[in-house]
Formats: C-alpha cells, structure tokens, sequence
C-alpha cells in the first residue's frame, strides 16, 4: 500500500447524501478480476447527466470529494474505493460514512475523513466558489485546510501508523503467527469444518 | 456486570488484543463467491501465501451466474471470466466449491445454514454485506472487503475494533399478514440507513423468538440497511433443531449444545442503546424510496417532503420522488408494479416460496407484469419442486429460474429495464439496484404475490 502523509488537491463537491456503493459502482461493473479499470464505472448512472459535477469542466481535475453524509452505504464492495481511487481521488470527506466503506478505504489506502456537517456544508461553499480551492488533508497533524481555514478530524492512532507507514495488515498479522497457533490448539472440536464434505 | 451476547461472542474469539490496536479475532468460517474474491487470491499468489484453513473456508457461485440455461456455457465472456477464475482459484488452493448444477450452489448466505455449517457462537464473514445473516443463529457474521476477504484467507483472523452493542425488542405478537420482513423494514424506517452505525444489533423479545429460524434470517439479514456492523439473535431450541440434522451438525451434539446453551445476554448486562417496538401495531410495510430506511405501512401514502423537516431527509425525499416517478400523496397501493421479483437471501428461502405460493395458488397473476420466481439455492428449488410449489408459480404465470442473486442486484441479466418499477422481495431500493432507471419497492413474499395477482402494490388482505 502507498503511504499517505499528506495531499494537497482541489476538490470536488457532491451535495447529496446516502450515496451508496451501487451509486458510487453499479454491479455491472464489479466483473473483472483485477483491481484497477473501475474508474469507468464511478458513479457511471450519474455520469450520463451533462450537469452531474464529475462532469463539470472546473471539477474535472478534483483529487478531494467532499460528499453529503451517509457515504458509501450498501455493498461490501471494495471496487467501490478502487473505483475512486482509479478515478484519481486521494481523499472523501463526509460527515458520515458507512462501516464496511471506511473500513475497505483505510485498508486501501483512500483516506475518508469525517468532519462535521456544518464544515463540510463550508467546505462545499468555498470550493464552488472557486473549484480551483487548495485543500489539504494531512494525516500528521490530522488536519483539513483551505483557505485560512483549518479543521481538525479524529483518526486513531493505530490505522494513522499504518496509512502513514504504508503497511499491508497481513504482514502485520502474520507476526502473531503464534497467538494464532495457540488460539487454534484450544478451539473446540465441535466447531463445523467445510472440510471432509458432508451430505 | 453482565456481558452482551455479542460480548461474548467476541471475547471468546480474541487471538491478541493489545492497548491501542484492533483485536485481533479469530474468524470460524469464511464465505466465498466469485465477485469479492478474486483479487484476494491474486494477492495471496503475489505474496506466495496459502490459505491458512481451507478446512474453514466455503464457495460458491451466485451474484453473477446466470438463472436460465445453467449448464451451457456462460455469455457474456467477463461473467465467464469471474466465474472461472473462482473455479481456478478453488482448485488451487484447495477450496470446497459448489458450482452451478451442484446441489450445494446458490446464494452464499442461504447455502451456509442449511449445510449446517453456520452455527451459534461462532465468527462469520464473506466479502458481502449480507453476512449478517448467519446471525440468526447467534453468531457474529459480517460483511468484509477483498482486502480483508484476503487478510482471513491468510490468517484465518481479522483485526477489527470492538462495535457497540445495541438491542431492539419487538415485543408482542404480529397480525396475520405481517412478518419478518415487516418488521425489519420499520425498524429501518424508524432508526435510518445509519441507526445502527458502529452497532452489532440484537433483536430481542417475544416477536423475535415467535419467529422462525428463516424469519430471524430475513430480520438479520438486513442489519446492514440500518447501517449495522451485525445483527444477531440468541438461539434456543428452535435454532437448535433446525442445525439437528443438517449434514455439518457437529457430531457430539450436546457438547456442541451445552456451549450454546451459554449464549445469551445475561440479565444484568449494559447495552450503548435500546429500542423497544409494538409488534401489534405493525402492518404489512413497504419502501417508497430509493434507500431502505425510506418505507411506510402498505395503507399509508408517498409521503410529502415539504413535510420533512429535516433539510437533508427532505432533499433525499425530492430526490426519490423524482427517480421513482411518485407524487406525493398518491396511495402507496395505487402503484402500478410491471414486475414482482421472489428471492434473494433475504426472502428466497423454502418458507418465503411456500408463503408467496399459499397466495398464488390457483390465481393467475396480472397481465400487467412479469414475475420472476428465484429460489435462493439449488436445495431449495429441490425442496420447493417436491411440493409442488413451482407448478403453482407456473401455473400463475410466473417465472421459475435457477438459483442465484439474480435481479436482487442485476448483475446477470435479470435486470429491470429504464423505468420500469418492481416489487421485490430484495433488500435494496438503491437506485438503479436491479437494472440502470430501474425503480424498486421493497416488500415480503406476501406483498409481492398479492401485488402479483392484482398489479399494483396490495397484501393478500385485499384480494
Ligand atoms: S441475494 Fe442480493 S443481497 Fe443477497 S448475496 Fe446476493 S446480491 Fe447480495
């Protein structure tokens, strides 16, 4: 996973809530094999709308989107966050996200940082005031800036460390090789297998 | 003081849990289908690593096989692809697979309970949100992404950080005509897309335990709609009976059973939050919207958005009209349906095919629309074709197909067409869910066969 200190980017504003992850990529598009190629699919029914934002000349070039709350709702999907990313977004802001989305994009290296409401509906005001706004997401000081505005967000120190060091969680895991050992040697023995078939 | 079910659940699986960090949780069983996988292989190949226990580990294919001509070889060359390489993967790492035309295939969350393998006391995931499921069983199962589908092919362990607990208690006994999918569609309603944010849910009371073993899945299954990490139910000895028997019931039952046993919130324990709801005053409910938290009683009307007051909620309400091309105040049972959709993992179970075929039987559905009858596995499709239950579909004028997802997330072409408007027995209204401009309404198989025969959005009480 790329390490993520800092970005710096302009943003993009996507005033609507709920947006769950068959907005963001519709099933159609979940059928390839690999992990890049989704940005096709990013929001893809919204995207034949002319006036959608994505498809807006001023936006075009957003690294940072800045969504209504409730974002990423729905599937377990990661393409979702792949989708994103491959788009060429760094960063999501939103006032609220749905577990298992914020989970796959801290997991995968796309920040979602959560302000509050009244800061996004800020946020929002400033960049369509002028799309070419500077915002800054930095995960050293965990901090949102634009302008001469500065928001805290709260991240825990845990998936801080990874983000910002990069690291693959398997790895991380694998060095408790023996805890897992251990804890399998006393798991009971009337615990289902899938393994030999039974009918 | 006490613990949660869900407590101890938990505790009982931490591997290593350390100050600042996630616990690290052993996982028991881990679901597999062809579209959240594949890339997790990939991952392992590039790192050389194995699965740790493929003996903990189960396939199938479902989100994107087809439901008509299951044995010839698959169109569309992607789906072919998706399919295959989850075949090719299983192989290689030693996976159990059941494939299409296996008895076993169907959707991944109807298949696991009843091989018996989904079990009280246990950790479930598969890379889908749906998971929540098996907790109708007492256990903790969620949905996870490819990154961490891969993280438990692994290691057979997951790090995750402890949720809240939350308990809903549906007390006090449903009419005739109302059932679990009701109830869980006005918890939805009431407590939103996000109530259950960070929650593991129990669903507690006496609704709860009067309702079947498949009656609590369809309940769990739609944890996730409320926002829910998980949803679970304690089991007693009615999900005791249901695993006797099943072809992976542990062998020394009652050791088995004496554990389960255990599983229960204990009287003095704390839950982060409470919701009580009268089971009485439920009715037959269905969604308006385009999210599942946007439902109302059958009887009710679309709702007005000038009326919300919440800025947010009314944008969404506007919005929604918009899409599924309602006015407010039009009779939610004066919407026309051009087609009905029976299946998925929420209601495609052998109890939810009997229900829709006890108001289907001998009645012929409406010109108006198509119905597609999708039994949620092979096994059940059996089950359903022993009783008869598949000509009475037929006979109606219904569809009957092959197991799988099928339109619950138009992935095949089982697809809604631009416009068109279906009441499905599904768990997402989102838009373009079953097909791009489709409009969905979320209902029960009751509501879906009655909708069937008269057209519009009706429960059997109005035939
Ligand atoms: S039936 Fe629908 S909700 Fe269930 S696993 Fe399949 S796609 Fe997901």
């Amino acid at each position: 996973m790329e390490k993520f200190v800092t970005h710096t980017g302009s943003g993009v504003p996507l005033r609507r809530s709920n947006v769950d992850t068959d907005q963001i990529i519709p099933a159609v598009y979940l059928k390839r094999v690999t992990r890049n190629g989704f940005e096709d699919g990013l929001f893809s029914a919204w995207r034949s709308d002319p006036e959608f934002v994505l498809n807006k000349q001023e936006f075009k070039s957003g690294t940072v989107l800045v969504a209504g709350p409730e974002f990423g709702t729905g599937s377990s999907r990661e393409h979702a966050v792949w989708a994103l990313q491959n788009y060429g977004f760094k960063a999501v802001i939103s006032s609220r996200f749905a577990d298992i989305f914020r989970g796959n994009s801290l997991k995968g290296g796309l920040l979602t940082v959560i302000l509050p409401q009244s800061a996004v509906e800020a946020l929002w005001v400033a960049i369509e005031g002028n799309p070419a706004t500077a915002i800054t997401v930095d995960l050293e000081s965990r901090t949102v800036t634009y302008h001469d505005v500065t928001v805290a967000f709260e991240l825990d120190d845990y998936t801080r460390w990874r983000l910002m060091e990069g690291l693959d969680d398997i790895g991380l895991t694998l060095k408790h090789t023996d805890s897992i050992d251990s804890f399998e040697a006393k798991r009971p023995s009337y615990k289902p297998k899938t393994l030999p078939i039974r009918i | 003081m006490g613990k949660t079910l869900a407590e101890k659940i938990w505790e009982d699986h931490i591997v290593r849990s350390a100050a600042g960090e996630p616990d690290l949780l052993y996982i028991d069983l881990q679901l597999i289908h062809e579209v959240t996988s594949a890339q997790a292989f990939d991952g392992l190949r590039l790192a050389g690593r194995q699965v740790r226990r493929p003996d903990l580990t189960i396939a199938t294919e479902d989100h994107n096989t087809p439901t008509i001509d299951i044995l010839k070889p698959i169109a569309d060359p992607v789906s072919k692809l998706q399919i295959d390489t989850l075949r090719n993967n299983a192989k290689e790492f030693g996976i159990r697979i059941h494939s299409l035309g296996d008895a076993d295939q169907g959707v991944v969350h109807v298949v696991g309970p009843q091989l018996g393998i989904t079990q009280p006391g246990m950790t479930i995931v598969c890379g889908d949100s749906h998971t929540s499921t098996h907790g109708a069983f007492g256990a903790i199962a969620f949905g996870i992404g490819t990154s961490e589908v891969e993280h438990v092919l692994a290691t057979q362990t997951l790090p995750s950080s402890r949720p809240k607990t939350m308990a809903i208690n549906v007390e006090g006994t449903l009419k005739t005509g109302v059932t679990a999918k009701d109830i869980i569609l006005a918890i939805i309603a009431q407590i939103g897309t996000g109530g259950g944010q960070g929650y593991i849910i129990e669903y507690r009371g006496s609704a709860i335990r009067e309702l079947s073993m498949e009656g609590r899945m369809t309940v769990c299954n739609m944890s996730i709609e409320a926002g829910a990490r998980a949803g679970l139910i304690a089991p007693d000895q009615k999900t005791f009976d249901y695993i006797k028997g099943k072809p992976h019931a542990p062998e020394d039952f009652a050791a088995a059973q004496s554990y389960w046993e255990t599983l229960f919130t204990d009287a003095d324990a704390q839950f982060d939050r409470e919701i009580t709801l009268n089971a009485d005053e439920l009715e037959p409910f269905v969604t308006w919207g385009t999210n599942p938290g946007q439902g109302l009683p059958l009887n009710a009307s679309v709702p007005n958005p000038a009326e919300i007051k919440d800025s947010e909620e009314r944008g969404a309400a506007e919005r929604a009209l918009q899409y599924m091309g309602l006015e407010a105040g039009t009779p939610l049972k004066k919407i026309a349906i051009d087609t009905v959709f029976l299946g998925s993992c929420t209601n495609g179970r052998i109890e939810d095919l009997r229900a829709a075929a006890s108001v289907l039987e001998g009645k012929k559905i409406s010109p108006t629309l198509r119905m597609l009858v999708v039994p949620g596995s092979e096994r059940v499709r059996q089950q359903a074709m022993k009783e008869g239950l598949d000509k009475v579909f037929i006979d109606a004028g219904a569809e009957w197909r092959n197991a799988g997802c099928s339109m619950c997330l138009g992935m095949n072409p089982d697809q809604l067409a631009v416009g068109e408007r279906s009441a499905s027995t599904s768990n997402r209204n989102f838009e373009g869910r079953q097909g791009k401009g489709g409009r969905t309404h979320l209902v029960s198989p009751l509501v879906a066969a009655a909708t069937a025969i008269r057209g519009t959005l009706s429960s059997p009480a109005d035939l």
